[in-house]
């Protein structure tokens, strides 16, 4: 019997973590030997394709649209022919305020993260891979940490993995703070040692990334889902959606609900299934106001949306963003311009400060919801928000609406 | 800052002498064995020697709580990186200090949903047990007071970290354990 819940079946109650040996008991690493000794590149690439998979790190592109793109460098005959590196990232800086989901994948079943990225780095013949983990995460940097050793010494990674002639190291590197760091062309420059400044795109990091070498950057759920989706089958995974996404996602809720938890639920379960029975409803004496559907730059949703599936494209059409999955709720006892100005705060103080509609836009937007807050607001302050943010993109919206 | 202005011509000399022993000279008395070891274990798996900036930072961080302008530029110069490029790499990540912290750095969650739930309160709080403001150190040197953003438990709202170690479900009272503060006692 194939759980339905695939991210969380290894994971109990009391969140042990899992080691290699309950791990491989559980079918653990029987995906990734298979793929490397059996399935060409190709192979992979189609499955993860045809299961329709969207990255779960907040933006929802196509995770094998987003593979596609590197290149293969094969000979006419489909050898690999290699002309250097290429390199796999797991984006492991989970920074998003209200967001708590990739901290409980690494901390309760390491080999899962650690089996996608062997899968994932097999499909695009990347041979050096980086868990870039945020510097707070101590225990799961450890416990990765140990999970790698594990697999180094039953030759899981390293040279001729699985006996095949497979090559590759898996580093975990600790970050040293920045919320921009969760950007993936910020993330490269932050693994090259510099300043984590984004950069325009193209060239794509599939073409130019760490080095200028090709490299795909994932989110942690996003190669924990590759595990699954190669062990069984993209027919399989598409079954476990009940709304237009397919596979399963956790979902979270934090604020003043009785039972704030993160869950995982099939991809398109009712907001208000999410709040009301998975979260136990609002504490009493609290009326739920309003919602952030998906971290904190995610724009504000309110009750008539509470039947919407949590979907990419459903939560897109309401005007906000499924970003995480993981929401922030406002209660009635909460000011919703306080609340406002907290997450302008936070990305105001986060901004890396090269352009000037974020690094001056910003802190002044805070400054006129704090004028606002405290009883100083004038009807003008409407459009110098207005003014301010609409470069800024999504968290401009928050902010205006 | 006499001693600061005494280190600065004293190098500018003797990187006139003899560039490279000057620069062993300085690197030597700056960084200890153990930490260049496990510099150049970095630099071992990395392409260029400034690509480890961060992770020797952090290196550097740990054996002395903080990076000063000595360790700063000693850095530097074994990274052949300008010890201007580097400080703007080292002032850019938050959690490099480049001024002196307590034994342990309270970093007080002051995200959305730790706000929601009663950061303000417990700030004040921390303030007046410990004496202290935000960025700022406890007479004792015992604690530095940050405030962090979002630590990524929010199910478990108010959070903070001491040290290496995450707390959960704060209430004043809980802070008070765990910071080992007996009964309204001033810092």
């Amino acid at each position: 019997m194939i759980s339905k819940l695939p991210l969380t079946q290894n994971i109990n109650a009391a969140r042990d973590p899992v080691n290699l040996e309950a791990y491989e008991a559980n079918h653990g690493y029987q995906a990734a030997r298979k793929a490397v000794l059996e399935m060409s590149p190709d192979d992979c690439l189609q499955v993860v394709k045809d299961s329709g998979l969207r990255g779960r790190g907040g933006a929802g592109f196509p995770t094998g649209m987003k593979w596609s793109f590197v290149p293969m460098n094969t000979d006419s005959q489909g050898n690999n022919v290699s002309d250097g590196h290429k390199y796999l990232i797991c984006n492991a800086d989970e920074m998003e305020p209200g967001t708590f989901k990739d901290r409980l994948l690494m901390e309760c079943d390491p080999h899962q993260l650690i089996e996608g990225m062997i899968l994932s780095a097999w499909t695009i013949q990347a041979d050096v891979a980086y868990i870039f983990i945020r510097h707070e995460y101590h225990f799961a940097s450890k416990l990765l940490q140990d999970a790698i050793d594990a697999c180094y010494a039953k030759g899981y990674l390293g040279k001729d993995i699985f006996g095949s002639d497979f090559n590759l190291e898996l580093y975990v590197h600790s970050s040293a703070g920045r919320y921009i760091c969760g950007e993936e062309t910020a993330l490269i420059s932050s693994l090259e040692g510099k300043r984590a400044n984004p950069r325009a795109k193209p060239p794509f990091p599939q073409i130019s990334g760490l080095w200028g070498r090709p490299t795909i950057v994932n989110n942690v759920e996003t190669l924990c889902n590759i595990t699954h989706i190669i062990r069984n089958g993209a027919q399989w995974y598409k079954t476990l959606g009940i709304g237009q996404d397919h596979g399963t996602k956790l979902f979270g809720v934090s604020g003043r609900v009785k039972n704030p938890g993160c869950w995982e639920l099939p991809m398109g379960t009712p907001i208000r299934e999410l709040i009301e029975q998975h979260a136990g409803g609002m504490q009493d004496g609290y009326k739920l106001r309003g919602f952030l559907p998906g971290g904190a730059s995610t724009d504000f949703l309110v009750e008539e949306h509470l039947d919407l599936a949590m979907d990419y494209d459903v939560i897109g059409k309401a005007g906000s963003r499924l970003g995480t999955g993981t929401m922030i709720i406002l209660d009635d006892k909460t000011c919703p311009v306080g609340m406002t100005k907290n997450l302008v705060e936070f990305f105001a103080q986060e901004s890396c400060g090269f352009c000037t509609p974020c690094r001056d836009g910003l802190p002044w937007s805070a400054q006129v919801l704090d004028d606002i807050e405290s009883g100083n607001g004038i009807p003008a302050d409407l459009n110098t928000l207005q003014n301010q943010v609409r470069f800024i993109g999504a968290i401009g919206n928050t902010i205006v609406l | 800052m006499n001693q600061s202005t005494k280190t600065n011509s004293t190098k500018k000399e003797s990187t006139e002498n003899d560039n490279s022993q000057a620069n062993a000279r300085t690197i030597s008395s700056i960084l200890t064995a153990p930490e260049l070891a496990e510099i150049d274990h970095e630099i071992s798996h990395a392409p260029t020697r400034s690509a480890v900036a961060i992770d020797a930072l952090k290196i550097v961080q740990k054996h002395h709580g903080w990076v000063s302008d000595e360790s700063l530029s000693g850095l530097a110069d074994y990274l052949d990186m300008s010890t201007a490029e580097l400080d703007g790499i080292a002032t850019f990540y938050s959690l490099i200090y480049r001024k002196p912290v307590g034994e342990k750095v309270i970093s007080l969650c002051n995200s959305v949903t730790c706000w929601i739930k009663g950061y303000a309160q417990l700030e004040k709080h921390i303030s007046r047990q410990l004496g202290v403001g935000l960025g700022e150190t406890t007479t004792d040197n015992r604690y530095t007071f940050l405030p962090a953003p979002c630590l990524g438990a929010c199910d478990r709202a108010p959070v903070m970290m001491v040290g290496e170690e995450t707390h959960l479900d704060l209430t004043p009272e809980k802070i008070n354990q765990i910071l080992e503060i007996k009964g309204g006692q001033q810092g």
